[in-house]
């Protein structure tokens, strides 16, 4: 079959590899109808994650047919369309019975990897590196998804590709984001980052009962989508001082909530984020939180802080001060997809939310090389690729 | 920060160096375990981990001693003999085959498990599991404790063979092992190679 698959930093190649085949008995294969390039996997490209390795089959976002199953899954039949969430869990661990998804303790066959880094593994996902795992991806013609017994949903025909394909990862992952910070009647909540996952976060936060929400980026383009699409007041952070504005906006007393959707390649005009590009450019510090630092700095006094933004490693120059002397509430974290994909496509069934405004660009696999370059580098005003096999 | 893994192989290499040194003087005395492996002699692993299973289902698994080279990489074999005899046969260096005969000594049901090699065995060793229901009941609690000499005049390959250079990420890779097939229903891979260390 095809596959998208890494060969370094900034080296994709589409290449043809043996098709997958079922290795456990709760596993399905899964023949892909659409898959998507994630934000994330921007991380990948530019050589951010540790643990790739030359040859692995790239990409977590992906939906498409069940064309063959385990002998111990007892839930999907062959010829049933499913979105796969990118987090591989096992449905029966402690963290799996608390809800606690993404932190499922029997899916990442490398945990050891992960315990050296972090101490404790989290779930092994799709396309993500050897140390959550080394499962092959979805930027493929076909994948192979373990206990998919517990992960994939079934969607109904009346929906199309488009509209549920983000299922798979950026609409929950917004979602919780705005979820973790406890939204109530009245809240205003701030929006690092106007990518996807910012955009899901925008329309998520007033799903949830925000009364505003305001949107930070510097593309003009993601900027009006948040605008036009998600209903935010939008600030742009090349023009305007993002903290005395968010100041003004909330009568002096910041946002209830920040979502830092941005993560560890954040990009800033002020003299720390200049820093930041110094010192990881010169591999002496992993991250880039300009983001987050200011998120911590503008949020209100015991507001929360949420961070669906993905980190890699330690972060210099962090505001921990501030965060404790304002007695802020952080929450981050892989997103507990298999909580979050049912309620979602009942709100998707029923017309609240219709996930495809975010895609600008639709795809054939083939052309991926190519595309990751245009999503990196926002040309063509890319903010969303989906991709069809053929 | 330093590795894990240098620090348990240059722990488990003392550890041999130790064995090494006191094989002689301990031959007359090697046929009684509690002797043999008193102190700070021989190999000595550790090591703990939760499972959301009931307490009865863990203790009868392991209880049922066929299983425990399912999850235990460095066992070929285990075969009951009697209620409270069994014969083993674990990986020796070069494709040698080390075996021997153990009794349960200790058994209380649901609680313990603790088994010794018998006199004229290969290799002098000892085990226990015990078992702890934890969070108010809800999870189960294993704690493993191992023990190995190798046959005196063979010096330290042999165990050294059993456990690899880090023996107590070997025996954490085993309990996780055992916690996936358990809890999990098989062993999470990435591919057809299987990879486990």
């Amino acid at each position: 079959m095809k596959a998208v698959r890494y060969y370094g930093k900034e080296d994709i190649r589409v290449e043809n590899v043996p098709d997958p085949q079922i290795l456990n008995p709760r596993d399905a294969i899964v023949k892909i109808t659409a898959t998507a390039i994630c934000g994330s996997d921007l991380h990948i490209y530019g050589g951010y994650i540790p643990t790739m390795q030359h040859g692995d089959i790239l990409g977590h976002e992906f939906m498409g047919e069940v064309v063959e199953v385990g002998k111990d899954n007892n839930r999907l039949k062959a010829g049933e369309r499913v979105v796969v969430p990118f987090t591989i869990a096992c449905g029966r661990c402690f963290y799996c019975k608390d809800e606690l998804w993404s932190l499922c303790d029997n899916s990442n066959p490398n945990a050891w990897m992960a315990e050296k880094i972090n101490g404790y593994s989290g779930s092994g996902l799709f396309g993500y590196s050897h140390m959550y795992g080394g499962y092959p991806g979805g930027q493929a013609e076909y994948a192979r998804v373990p206990f998919a017994d517990v992960g994939p949903i079934k969607v109904p025909d009346s929906l199309s590709d488009e509209q549920v394909l983000f299922l798979s990862d950026i609409f929950p992952t917004g979602y919780m984001a705005a979820d973790n910070c406890n939204i109530r009647p009245g809240d205003t909540v701030a929006v690092w980052g106007c990518g996807p996952v910012g955009q899901f976060a925008i329309k998520s936060a007033y799903l949830l009962g925000a009364e505003r929400v305001i949107a930070i980026d510097r593309f003009p383009e993601r900027l009006q989508l948040a605008a036009s699409e998600g209903k935010a007041e939008t600030l742009n952070y090349m023009e305007v001082d993002v903290e005395d504005e968010l100041r003004a906006k909330t009568g002096g007393q910041g946002p209830d909530a920040c979502i830092d959707a941005v993560g560890l390649e954040a990009h800033g005009t002020t003299l720390d984020a200049w820093y930041d590009r110094v010192k990881t450019k010169m591999y002496l510090a992993t991250d880039r939180p300009h983001a987050l630092r200011q998120a911590i700095s503008a949020c209100r006094k015991g507001g929360t802080v949420s961070i669906p933004g993905v980190y890699g490693g330690f972060l210099d120059k962090f505001p921990l001060g501030a965060a404790f002397a304002k007695g802020l509430t952080l929450k981050m974290g892989q997103t507990h997809m298999h909580k979050y994909m049912p309620r979602l496509l009942e709100r998707i069934e029923r017309g609240e939310i219709d996930p495809s405004f975010v895609i600008t660009h639709k795809v054939t696999l083939d052309e991926a090389p190519e595309m990751y370059k245009t999503f990196r580098e926002k040309e063509d005003h890319c903010i969303k690729v989906m991709m069809r096999p053929n | 920060m330093p590795d894990p893994e240098a620090i348990a192989a240059i722990t488990a290499g003392a550890v041999l160096l130790t064995i090494g040194y006191s094989v002689a003087s301990r031959r007359r005395r090697r046929d009684d375990t509690r002797s043999a492996l008193a102190g700070p002699r021989g190999l000595n692993i550790k090591d703990a981990i939760r499972l959301e299973k009931p307490i009865a289902e863990v203790f009868s698994y392991w209880r049922r001693l066929e299983n425990l080279p399912d999850f235990m990489t460095h066992l070929v074999s285990v075969n009951q003999t009697t209620p409270t005899r069994s014969h083993w046969a674990a990986k020796g260096p070069g494709g040698m085959k080390v075996e021997w005969d153990a009794e349960i000594f200790n058994e209380i049901e649901n609680k313990l498990i603790a088994w010794r090699s018998l006199p004229g065995s290969d290799i002098v060793t000892a085990g226990s599991v015990n078992f702890d229901a934890v969070r108010a009941g809800r999870s189960t609690q294993i704690t493993v404790n191992l023990q190995y000499e190798p046959p005196a005049g063979k010096a330290g390959a042999v165990v050294a063979a059993l456990f690899g250079r880090a023996p107590s990420q070997t025996i954490r890779e085993d309990l996780r092992t055992l916690k996936q097939r358990m809890e999990a229903g098989e062993i999470a891979c990435a591919g057809p190679e299987r990879s486990r260390r």
